[in-house]
Formats: C-alpha cells, structure tokens, sequence
C-alpha cells in the first residue's frame, strides 16, 4: 500500500491534543516486546527529537514564521515524549546503547539498499560498519562489566562483531565532510534517507553524551567518551549530505514528510497493536503538520509542494534483520577508509593520522574493554573451555 | 493474585533467549567469525591506574558541640571514632527515610491487588512502615543531639542510596507484583539488620551506652521486619508454585 500524501489530509492541527496521562502509557516490555519495536522506538525518539532541533533553529532564524514553528514543536515535543517514555523501568541505560545501536545498525542497512543514489548509499555503507564494531564494543562492556548477555537486547536479529574498529574511526573534523545531494536533481527519498539517518545519529549523540558519566566503573566512562565522540563524527558525516542550499521552508516540508513516511513505515511493520495504535495516530498527526506546512510553503515561498515532495510515500524502511546484507559489507568494506568526501580504498590524510595518533596515545577504550572478546550465548563467562 | 510466574500473557511470550528465536543459528555462528585482538590485561591496567589517582566520594561534615544527656559521653569520644559514628548514623536516617518510602509503595500495591494465604497485611505493613519513620526520627534526633547536621548527606549515607536504587525501581514500576516487591523488600531489610547491628555495635565499642540502648531497640524492631517479610515471600513463592502446578 501506497500512501498519497497530498490526498490523506491527516487529522489538522488545532484537533492534536494530548494530556499527561496520555503523555505516560504503559511501557512495552522488555523481555516479551520484538527488539524491533524497541528499535522503532528509539528511532521515532530521534525523529521527533530531531524535528524539535530543527524548529528550534527555524525559529531563531525566522522571525516571522515563530508563532507557526511553537505551534508544531509544541506537539511534536509531546509526540516525543509519548513515544520515548514507552520505555521501560527495567531497561538499564547500557541495555537501551544496545538497543540504540540496533537501529543504527539495521535502520542504517534498510536505507543503504533503498538508497537510489550510489555515492549516498556508500556513506551509509561506511557508517554502518563504524556503528556495528560500536555494538561489538558495548557489548563487551555489558559482559565484562555487569556480566550481562547483550543478546537478550538483540534477539539474535543483529550480529555481535569487530567491524571498523573504533580506534581507527577518529578523523580530522573535514575527513567527515561529504558531498551533499543536489536540491533540484536529487530522489525524494534521497532526501528522506538523509533526514531519517542523520536524526538517529544526533540522538545517539545526544544519548551518550547525557548517560556516558552516570556510568562508575571509568572503562566504562571512557568507552562513551570515545564512541559519543564517534557519533559527533557521525552527525557531521550525515548532516554534510544535505544539500545546504535548501531554504528553510523547504527543509520544514521535507521534515514532515519524513515524519510522515517513517510512522507509516513503523505502522507497517508493528506487532504489538497496541503500539500500532499510536504509530497510526501519530501518521495522521504528521499528516496534518505536512499540510499546515504546504499550505505555508506556498502562501511564503509562492511554490508548489509537489516540486519537493512525492506524491506517494516511498516503499517503507525494512523492519527486518539485515544480517546477510551486513556480513557482505563487512566482508568488502571494512578496510575502507574517508579522505575528505572520498571514501574507498583511499589513503586517509596526514590530518586525520596525527589527529588519530593523538587521541589514542593514552589507549583505545574500546580496544581495551574488547580484548579477546568473542561473544557467546549467555556470556563469554559461560563458554566452556576449549 | 497477580501472578509472577506466567508463560504467557495474552499472546506475549519472552523472547529473550536463543531458544525463541528464528535466527539463534546465525547468532552462533558469531563465536567463530569472530577474530579478536590479543589481550594485554588493558581492561585491569585502566582500573588500576583510576583506583591509585583518585579522591573519595566526599566528605563527613565535622561535628560540632554535643547537647544534653549525650555531652559528657560524647565528649570523651575524638576525633575519627566520632565522624565514623555520625557517617553511620546518618547512613541509618538515609535508609530508614527510603524505607518508609518503600512501604507506602508496597501499601500501595497490596491495595491494587489481591492478598494470598500467609501474606502481609495492610496492619502488619503499616506497622513496618511506621516503626521505619519512627527509627529514622530517633536517627535525626540523635545526630541533633550529637552535634551533628541531621539534613546533611554523609558518605555511608549517599552509598545506601546508591545501593537501594534498584529497590525503588521494583517497587514503584506499576507492573511489578506484590511477590516481586516482597523479594526487594527482603533485600531491604536484610540490609537494614546489617546496618542497624554495625551501628549498634560501633555506639557499644566507644563505650556511649546510652546510644547503643536506643540503637538495640531499633535493631530488635528490624529483626521482626525481615522475619515478616520473610515469611510473606515464602508464602508467596509456595502459593506461586500452587497456582503453577
């Protein structure tokens, strides 16, 4: 099924009411949801998050359209809240990295094959491989630090494996740049991807970056460190694919656009019904903010939506394990690298060398917490000897 | 009752091991793909290099000048031996504040649910939870009258709470049992007889009589607690296994 998103007018915006008990549900559970509900979760959390920064910036920048952005940052804000607080009590911040690298790992490998424009899908290639050797590493934290099996997080959907290692991840800040899509040219889900990626990796950021000192044990604490200092890369690497010649307007509307495509995307997906309710109710609200926006688009801008936007929704984001897609890439790619925008089999600049060697002249923290680490079902503690 | 043990709730079922997933024969596989850097003992060498440069959590607010009937005993004791009793005894206020939170909560839970044989009563909790409020008062009288700051966090004091964290956590999550609970309220209390008998023992060994008098009579009240409780969370772990079978 096709959504036409200048047909579906959504549920408008003066009728998207909330109150604090429908603000704080029922969390899902931890133990009996599908991780991968858990995944979209942690993604709509960045997504929303992410709509909230955006309109933030707007509105700084934009002093005539204030009143407009406040009116849907206000529910965007609380359509966060509802969907960040459906996790639960008993998912410790170091389970929840897990579940956050989840969704780089397999929200990332869904938009790399969809990706229609070959250099794009590279860089998501690249990312990809950085955030999987995250998971190896964390995983290795939660073992050896709390003795708990990351697996139960993962439910076998997503491998616990060295990828790039993180120690060779650290670049010159301009070894992140990539070349952005071209506004007039680029595919509508081009643009979608970008957005989709980049809100995932800002929140990851932002995530570690509040949890990395509630942490104790100082392997630990230095393990966010270095990998939150990944995902700022990974925020420059993503933002830099967006085409900075976009006008503001024009980036609001894609923002609601890929609201829209990503709660219909984890409507299509969604077992738990009573999860689905909310993804299919917050489809309509983002519905209802596209059309307030297309509406200000074309009183503002004196343009047509349907220059920017598809007239239908593209072919949803795989809610799926993407394990053999994964393992191919590491098998091609793990030893490439990024020389400015070029990423390949390419010598990596004298900048990001010194800069690399600096960093990790006291030790790699997650080298340290990964040495000779090979998961195992229950543990590495429960592997039998030989 | 709420069951605690349940295979099944409505179509959920745990997913968490390897046995319930599709794709657990992949997942192994991991074990061998995986090609690991050598180890150097990286992982202790960090912890240890922290464990040699590093500050305490805090500090223990210096006393001042006892009161009362506690002057003369009190005044006998200096320095360390007296900073160490008011550490524990402002641990002690910590946790029995927490405890009397921890009881409303358990209240509050038996109140949304139905009892089973043996289990506690609204009364007999009551009675724990009141005893809790009245320890921690005698505690912050105490320190008043040691000259010592009762709004003040001490080090033993932050660490109890750093400890209980996670029984806040079972008992305020509203999916949790009244049987759950009553396993984090037993950690609870086992830990509070320990820390009441330390306390009790330190006021015995610095000879302040009086301290130790009041602090026997908390203790003994403590030993009841964990007994109750005990036997609630028998009763439940025996009705469980009815319901079970």
């Amino acid at each position: 099924m096709s959504l036409d998103i200048f047909k579906e007018k959504g549920i408008s915006l003066d009728q998207q009411q909330f109150t604090w008990r429908d603000l704080v549900q029922e969390p899902i559970s931890k133990l009996d949801n599908d991780a991968f509900t858990r995944v979209r979760i942690i993604l709509m959390n960045g997504i929303e998050q992410e709509s909230n920064r955006f309109l933030h910036a707007f509105a700084r920048m934009n002093g005539e359209l204030r009143k407009e952005a406040a009116r849907v940052r206000r529910v965007d804000h609380h359509q966060q809240t509802q969907v960040n607080w459906l996790l639960p009590a008993d998912q410790s911040p170091l389970e929840t990295t897990i579940g956050y690298e989840q969704v780089a790992i397999e929200v990332t490998a869904s938009v790399a094959q969809s990706e229609p424009d070959p250099y794009l899908a590279q860089v998501y290639r690249f990312g990809l491989l950085e955030d999987f050797d995250h998971m190896y590493r964390y995983s290795a934290l939660m073992d050896r630090v709390e003795g708990k099996d990351a697996n139960n997080i993962l439910q076998s959907y997503t491998d616990i494996l060295p990828g790039r290692p993180t120690s060779v991840e650290h670049r010159a800040p301009e070894d992140d740049l990539r070349r952005p899509f071209d506004r007039t040219t680029a595919d509508p889900l081009s643009k979608l991807n970008a957005l989709t990626i980049m809100s995932g990796e800002n929140q990851t950021r932002d995530y570690y970056m509040n949890i990395g000192p509630t942490f104790s044990d100082p392997v630990a604490r230095q393990v966010y460190a270095e990998i939150a200092s990944i995902e700022e890369q990974h925020v420059t690497h993503y933002e830099s694919i967006l085409d900075p010649s976009q006008t503001w307007l024009e980036s609001w509307l894609l923002h609601e656009a890929n609201e829209v495509y990503n709660y219909y995307s984890c409507l299509e997906f969604e077992d738990d019904s009573r999860i689905r309710d909310i993804w299919e109710r917050f489809c309509h609200y983002e519905l209802g903010q596209l059309h307030f926006v297309m509406d200000l688009f074309q009183r503002t801008e004196n343009r047509d939506p349907r220059e920017i936007l598809p007239q239908t929704l593209p072919e949803p984001i795989q809610y799926k394990s993407q394990r053999d897609f994964v393992r191919g890439v590491l098998e091609k790619e793990v030893e490439y690298r990024a020389n400015g925008a070029d990423i390949g089999d390419v010598k990596e600049s004298q900048a990001t060398l010194d800069y690399r060697k600096h960093m990790n002249s006291e030790g790699s923290p997650t080298d340290i917490i990964a040495e000779g680490y090979v998961w195992s079902p229950g543990t590495e503690l429960m592997r039998k000897a030989g | 009752m709420k069951s605690s043990s349940k295979i099944t709730e409505g179509t959920r079922t745990n997913r968490t091991g390897m046995a319930m997933s599709p794709h657990a024969e992949q997942m192994r596989q991991v074990s061998q793909m995986t090609h690991p850097s050598s180890g150097n003992g990286g992982l202790h060498q960090t912890h240890a290099a922290y464990l040699k440069d590093t500050h305490s959590i805090g500090t223990i607010p210096p006393p001042g000048s006892a009161k009362g009937a506690m002057k003369a005993a009190w005044e006998a004791i200096k320095g360390n031996k007296a900073i160490a009793l008011v550490d524990k005894t402002a641990e002690r206020l910590a946790f029995e504040r927490t405890g009397v939170r921890l009881y409303d909560a358990l209240l509050e839970k038996m109140d949304a649910a139905k009892g089973f044989s043996g289990g506690p009563t609204v009364e007999a909790v009551k009675t724990i939870r009141d005893e809790e409020l009245q320890h921690a008062r005698m505690l912050a009288e105490t320190l008043d009258e040691l000259g010592a700051d009762p709004t003040a966090m001490t080090p033993s004091a932050d660490l109890v709470s750093v400890e209980g964290m996670g029984l806040g956590a079972v008992l305020g999550d509203p999916r949790t049992t009244v049987g759950q609970c009553l396993h984090a309220m037993v950690v609870a209390e086992l830990a509070d007889n320990e820390g009441w008998t330390t306390l009790r023992s330190l006021a015995e060994d610095m000879g302040q009589q009086e301290l130790a008098d009041r602090f026997t009579r908390a203790e003994q009240e403590e030993v009841r607690h964990l007994e109750q409780v005990r036997s609630w969370l028998k009763a439940h772990a025996k009705t469980e296994a009815e319901v079970a079978g």
